[in-house]
């Protein structure tokens, strides 16, 4: 039986390594990827407690994460796409109009 | 007075007008597109139905016996703090009695004459509100049973006059008035109020404080005896009688709301206001208010002797000043008004040597005759179109027949001509002056000289002679319509045959039964004034070479205007006689008003304008208030432009940085925990 | 052999995710964590959570990959360069906080006591279990889940539309 600290530790380095690719990489699609990994390392997180509590609730939540997940996928792939056909560019420092 | 009945009659006398005065002031400008009947209505209506109440409860007190003619309607607890008490309640003694029937009588009487004075005018319904407002304010003084109610109608009456002297607000001349004469009466109220307090104070000191009058009443004399210290800037430490102070300090009050001397300025300038008010507020009962005052603190006066003699000096001189100018003026309407102010002061002259049945004598008489020759004036005014320089008159007898006549009864009264009313409360207060003290006597005597002289320099000018108007005018003048002569013709019988209710014993009164004026107010004021006292003989003999004196002088005075004025060939001889210096220096003082209007401003006005134009207004207000409240301003503006403005960046990275810093910090807050 | 299984697959998760946030090229990226899920996948299925191990696997990589990659190729994007002057202030700052928040955190999980699993029975991540609780329990997150998914399909439909003009 594993134990549960270790689900949680790797489901925090993975995280972690999504925190730094979102506040360092230039192309926006690879921002959205690291995101889809932080997503992804909480759900890690959500089922080893569930395991351990012996509670499906967890499952639930993964499941609704996973639909939310999903659909911030396709919507920001949309506003990527809508963006490129005005500036010709996915990269972020670039879509900064929103500066004083 | 022990026993008081209680009724409950008193409290829609005083409720009438105020509802006459919330239905016109909320719906009359409504109203007033549609016709001003239901205006005059509602305004003519409710003081009519204070008249109406006000008899009946009169006729209440009449049957009751002598010594218990006090009627009481206590309305609710108004205050009740620590030790102070006022209530909402209303006292009904001979003294209020008085009052109450001259106020809503000739109000009244006004009432009705505005409706035709007033006709088309746009702010006819403005007038009426203001106008049942005065009536409630008025009421609640001459009726209230406390002293705070008493300054809530004193104020209240302050105030309607300003906006009624203002009314024509669009004339700034004419608002200027309305705020003279609130903040000369202001300056009177500060008085006012310091006695109150001192009163109210000092009686804290021994016992259980009040500002009920027949508590009042009981008490004062354990006060007698007490003094007051202060320190004046130049003079060094003041020790005063308690009683003298308080006195001194509630006739400031009256100083003011009376004009007197010194703030006598502000009546003269308030004939701004519309001719009814003037009649109404400036002559029959707001400037009276001073007099009933003094009146009904009776009890505390009569154990200051030093305040009284300073009342007595005070109305004297004013009455002997105000005669003067009097002389010199030349709008009609400033005749009378400072005819109002020399009035005011022989019944100031009354109550200051004693004789306070004779000034309320006089306050009610004044109140006939002084309108009356307000509303003629008024009747002459409209004639003429509006017309108010006398130099500009003459010769209206043959064209306003019932005006002259009325008006002339007027005048015969004022000067003092039996049996006409003004010749029996004059001659009261001059016979009750003498035994007091023959200066003042020979001032109050000088001053009938001088009133005769010019009310019938004002009657000659106006109504006799050849017309002086230009031709446009004459076309134009007309009898006013009934619903101005009838109040006059009123006031007129009124003016004559008030006098035989006060007709001294001394000179045949018997055949009347006696003096019931008199008899009216002696549970008020005891014993006081009352001429009956002396024996008969004695009493008769100077009562009547005093009164024999008084005709002469009078008439005396009407003889020489009639030979300055009336005689058109007579005026180029004593015209050409006026033409010394001296002479001509005298009368421009005169006309001048005594300069006394530009002393105020130079000493008084001028430095307060400096004060605040340099001191209050540069320095504080610009400098120091906006300095701060703009400061704050731009330190936020500030700080918003260059500090925070800089971290919106738009690259969406550095925000992320900023919620994984704010991330770190919530996991070290959890760690530490 | 539970435990061998669990450090194979997570050492594979940790590599993908890693060379995923250092790739270059966006389509090696893409397969990178289209990898890291599949063994994510693995370790849920340790867990006892079969059904979803396999919804990750259809819809997580099976459909949101493949529509990163579709945009991706339909956006022609070339190997993302790194421009001189990159290594801003931000990063190193970026960087360095995740450490120190790795260190942390560690510290926080090591101190929570170990939690023994309690035993569950066989119907424990099953499909039908799953479903018994989504249409009883969490009846309302459900729906609102599937308003939520219409209202991402119409968005994206909109923002991607090209205009007619």
């Amino acid at each position: 039986m594993v134990p549960t600290n270790h689900y949680l530790m790797l489901s925090a380095v993975l995280f972690l390594i999504g925190v730094a690719g979102v506040l360092t990489r230039r192309n926006a699609i690879i921002v959205l990827m690291c995101v889809e990994l932080m997503l992804n390392a909480v759900n890690l997180s959500f089922l080893a407690f569930a395991r351990a509590l012996g509670d499906m609730g967890g499952h639930v939540f993964v499941f609704v994460v996973i639909a939310v997940a999903a659909a911030e996928a396709a919507v920001g792939l949309a506003i990527l796409l809508a963006v490129f056909r005005n500036k010709q560019t996915v990269n972020i420092d670039e879509l900064n109009l929103m500066r004083w | 007075m022990e026993h008081a009945t209680s009724i409950d009659l008193v409290r829609w006398i005083v409720a009438a007008p105020l509802a006459g005065a919330i239905l016109n002031g909320l719906f009359g400008r409504r109203m007033n597109r549609n016709g001003e009947r239901l205006i005059a209505l509602v305004g003519c209506g409710s003081v009519a139905v204070s008249f109406a109440l006000a008899l009946a409860v009169v006729a209440r007190l009449l049957s009751l016996p002598a010594e218990s003619r006090l009627l009481v309607d206590s309305v609710y607890t108004w205050i009740q703090v620590g030790a102070l008490r006022a209530d909402v309640a209303f006292a009904v003694d001979p003294l209020s009695a008085v009052m109450l029937l001259v106020v809503t009588g000739v109000g009244f009487l006004i009432h009705v004459y505005s409706v035709g004075y007033m006709q088309r005018d746009a702010g006819f319904w403005r007038y009426f509100t203001y106008l049942n407002l005065f009536m409630f304010s008025m009421l609640l003084l001459v009726l209230g049973d406390n002293l705070l109610l008493v300054f809530v109608g004193w104020e209240g009456v302050g105030l309607c006059s300003y906006l009624l002297i203002g009314f024509w607000y669009e004339d700034p001349e004419k608002a200027s008035a309305g705020k003279k004469a609130f903040v000369v009466n202001r300056v009177g109220d500060f008085g006012f109020l310091l006695g109150i307090f001192l009163l109210f104070w000092s009686l804290a000191q021994t016992g259980e404080p009040t500002l009920h009058f027949a508590e009042i009443a009981a008490r004062v004399g354990t006060l007698a005896d007490r003094t007051v210290s202060f320190t004046l800037p130049f003079a060094g430490v003041q020790t005063w009688g308690l009683l003298t102070a308080i006195g001194l300090l509630l006739f400031v009050g009256a100083v003011g709301k009376s004009a007197q001397i010194p703030l006598h300025v502000w009546l003269p300038d308030a004939m701004a206001g519309p001719t009814p008010v003037s009649a109404l507020i400036h002559a029959a009962t707001m400037v009276t208010a001073g007099v009933y005052m003094v009146a009904r603190m009776h009890f505390l006066y009569d154990l200051a002797p030093g305040a009284l003699q300073t009342i007595a000096v005070i109305g004297a001189a004013t009455a002997m000043f105000a005669a003067t100018m009097g002389l010199a003026q030349t709008d009609i309407k400033k005749v009378l008004a400072y005819s109002t102010v020399s009035q005011l002061g022989y019944m100031f002259l009354a109550c200051g040597v004693g004789a306070y049945p004779a000034a309320i004598f006089h306050l009610m008489t004044h109140a006939c005759f002084k309108g009356l020759l307000f509303l003629g004036s008024g009747s002459v005014i409209h004639g003429m179109g509006g017309e108010q320089d006398m130099r500009r008159m003459g010769g209206l007898a043959k064209l306003m027949p019932i005006t002259t006549w009325t008006f002339l009864v007027a005048t015969l009264t004022i000067s003092g001509i039996p049996p006409l009313a003004g010749f029996f409360s004059k001659d009261e207060i001059l016979f009750e002056a003498v035994r007091a003290s023959t200066v003042l006597w020979a001032v109050g005597a000088a001053t009938a000289f001088l009133t005769a002289f010019y009310m019938f320099r004002l009657f000659f000018l106006t109504f006799t002679g050849d017309s002086r108007a230009d031709a446009d005018t004459k076309h134009h003048i007309h009898e006013s319509p009934a619903v101005m002569w009838a109040p006059l013709a009123i006031l007129a019988v009124l003016s004559a045959t008030a006098g035989l209710i006060g007709w001294p014993e001394a000179l045949g009164g018997s055949l009347v039964g006696g003096n019931h004026f008199h008899h009216f107010l002696e549970p008020v004021f005891g014993a006081h004034g009352a001429v009956t006292a002396h024996a008969p003989e004695d009493a008769g003999l100077s009562e009547l070479s005093m009164a024999a004196v008084s005709v002469a002088i009078a008439l005396l005075g009407i003889a020489l205007a009639w030979l300055v004025y009336s005689k058109a060939k007579g005026m180029i001889p004593m015209v050409l006689a006026m033409k010394s210096r001296a002479f001509e220096f005298l009368m421009r003082t005169v006309s001048n008003k005594y300069y006394v209007d530009e002393l105020y401003d130079l000493a008084i006005v001028r430095p307060i304008h400096a004060v605040s134009e340099t001191v209050l207004f540069r320095l504080v207000d610009v400098r120091i208030i906006d300095g701060l409240v703009n400061g704050v301003a731009d330190f936020v503006e500030g700080t918003a432009m260059n500090v925070i403005r800089r971290l919106q960046t738009g690259v969406a990275q550095a925000y992320a940085l900023a919620m994984t810093a704010g991330m770190v910090a919530v996991i070290l807050y959890i760690t530490l925990h | 052999m539970e435990q061998a299984v669990f450090y194979v697959f997570a050492a594979i998760a940790l590599g993908s995710s890693l060379a995923m946030v250092v790739q270059r090229n966006p389509v090696a990226a893409a397969m990178n964590l289209v990898l890291t899920m599949f063994s994510l996948a693995a370790l849920f299925v340790l867990l006892q959570a079969h059904f979803l191990a396999v919804i990750q696997l259809l819809v997580y990589a099976g459909a949101v990959m493949v529509l990163f990659l579709f945009v991706i190729m339909f956006l022609n994007l070339t190997e993302d360069q790194m421009m001189p002057g990159r290594r801003s202030i931000l990063h190193v700052a970026g960087v360095a906080l995740a450490i120190y928040a790795l260190f942390q955190l560690r510290a926080l999980i090591q101190r929570t006591p170990p939690v023994s699993a309690k035993p569950v029975d066989a119907a424990f991540g099953t499909t039908k279990a799953i479903g018994r609780l989504l249409f009883s329990d969490y009846l309302l997150p459900f729906e609102i889940t599937s308003v939520l998914i219409l209202a991402a399909i119409v968005g994206a439909v909109v923002l991607a539309k090209r205009r007619l003009d």
